[in-house]
């Protein structure tokens, strides 16, 4: 499996290509069209984040491979940003997600969108995965 | 408007207070204030009404409207944030009892008892907001100026333009479609999350507000997550309606 750090840099990658925030939204418009689709009974009120317009669940279990996460939004921005999220994060170990920083999303500009009155949840999504590292590192001891 | 029907039902002899919107926020419906304060008082109930909506977009007048307490927000009004008003009736402002304590608000203090000080002083306890009372001034010296009539009747004539414009657009519908509206455009575009087209019409420059603007009965009402809404003023041209138009087409385009 490709390390977190490996993704990330397939992703600065990607997004070096883009000209303008049109066009970056384009590519998270279509990651969103991409990301898997999400169990319906996975979309309840215990996996929705809090913090966004749009509504927004992401749900993970553990598997013999790494962390196995599923999301979806009713909003196809917010459903390419978490897409954006899980690409790198999809597979990983507890302990690696727990301590992530989701550093690249500096790199490509998102940093932005990072701040807690923008209504995108974006920082709800990302403290949400880790939580999910952390609880998931815990239960193994 | 709210349902009159509805309304009338509500009211009856043990009804005390009575309170609503004049302008709704969601939607720039315009309520019947005056007539639906007469009812109310026809059984005894006060009338508050919030006119934050109202005061930047139309003539108000509170005797006329006949209401017991009327509200208003500075920085809706071109004016400074962190300051409102509330108007009420000498008579009821003199029944109700000071809610704050505080300098400038007391009249006389003894050991067993205090007497307070007159209006508007009893409800105005400590160091007012000096500095937003005299900004605030300024805006509505400027309002009175370009004339709150020649406002509304810009508004009016921006709203049916930009109406015209949003309705040409497939897939657009607007939400709020009272004959008496003040100047907001709510709206949505077929199968597409407002948030999503807020988003992008904020990176082509464009300052509208998306999501439930804290009226989620009502966007239940319409079956909608929410809506985007573009709020018209003095200063909006039809320029900038044009410009809305453009962007709006070109985010339809990039999410479709």
């Amino acid at each position: 499996m490709e390390s977190i750090a490996a993704r990330e840099a397939d992703i600065i990658e990607e997004f070096s290509f883009l000209e303008d925030w049109m066009e970056k939204y384009e590519h998270i418009i279509a990651l969103g069209k991409e990301l898997a689709p999400m169990s319906e009974s996975n979309k309840v009120d215990d996996n929705k984040i809090k913090g966004c317009q749009s509504q927004v669940w992401v749900h993970a279990r553990e598997t013999e491979e790494g962390i196995h996460f599923e999301a979806d939004s009713d909003a196809i921005i917010t459903r390419g940003m978490v897409a954006l999220l899980l690409r790198v994060v999809q597979g990983q170990s507890p302990k690696d997600i727990a301590q992530y920083d989701f550093g690249f999303l500096d790199q490509i500009g998102l940093t932005a969108h990072l701040s807690p009155s923008r209504a995108n949840g974006l920082l709800s999504m990302v403290k949400q995965i880790r939580l999910y590292g952390v609880a998931f590192q815990a239960k193994r001891g | 408007m709210l349902d009159q029907t509805v309304y009338e039902s509500l009211l009856n002899p043990r009804t005390k207070v009575v309170a609503f919107n004049h302008i709704s926020n969601a939607l720039g419906t315009i309520n019947p204030v005056k007539e639906m304060a007469a009812k109310a008082h026809a059984v005894g109930a006060a009338v508050v009404v919030d006119g934050a909506q109202a005061l930047p977009h139309a003539v108000v007048d509170v005797q006329d409207l006949d209401v017991d307490f009327y509200s208003g927000s500075a920085h809706k009004m071109y004016g400074p944030t962190g300051i409102g008003l509330l108007y009420g009736k000498t008579e009821w402002l003199e029944k109700l009892p000071p809610y704050q304590g505080g300098g400038e608000m007391i009249q006389e203090v003894d050991v067993t008892s205090s007497t307070y000080a007159g209006l508007p002083h009893k409800f105005e306890a400590g160091t007012p907001n000096i500095e937003a009372v005299i900004a605030w001034g300024a805006a509505l010296t400027w309002m009175q100026q370009v004339g709150v009539a020649n406002i509304q009747a810009h508004e009016e004539e921006l709203l049916a333009y930009g109406t015209a414009l949003l309705e040409a657009i497939p897939g657009v519908k607007i939400y709020g479609t009272a004959p008496q509206k003040a100047a907001v455009l709510s709206f949505n575009v077929a199968g597409l999350h407002p948030y999503d087209v807020g988003t992008l019409l904020d990176q082509m420059g464009i300052a509208v507000r998306t999501g439930q603007h804290c009226t989620q009965p009502i966007m239940d009402g319409f079956g909608v997550p929410g809506t985007i809404r573009a709020s018209l003023a003095a200063y909006t041209t039809k320029e900038d309606l044009d410009q809305l138009a453009r962007a709006l087409e070109r985010a339809i385009a990039v999410l479709a």
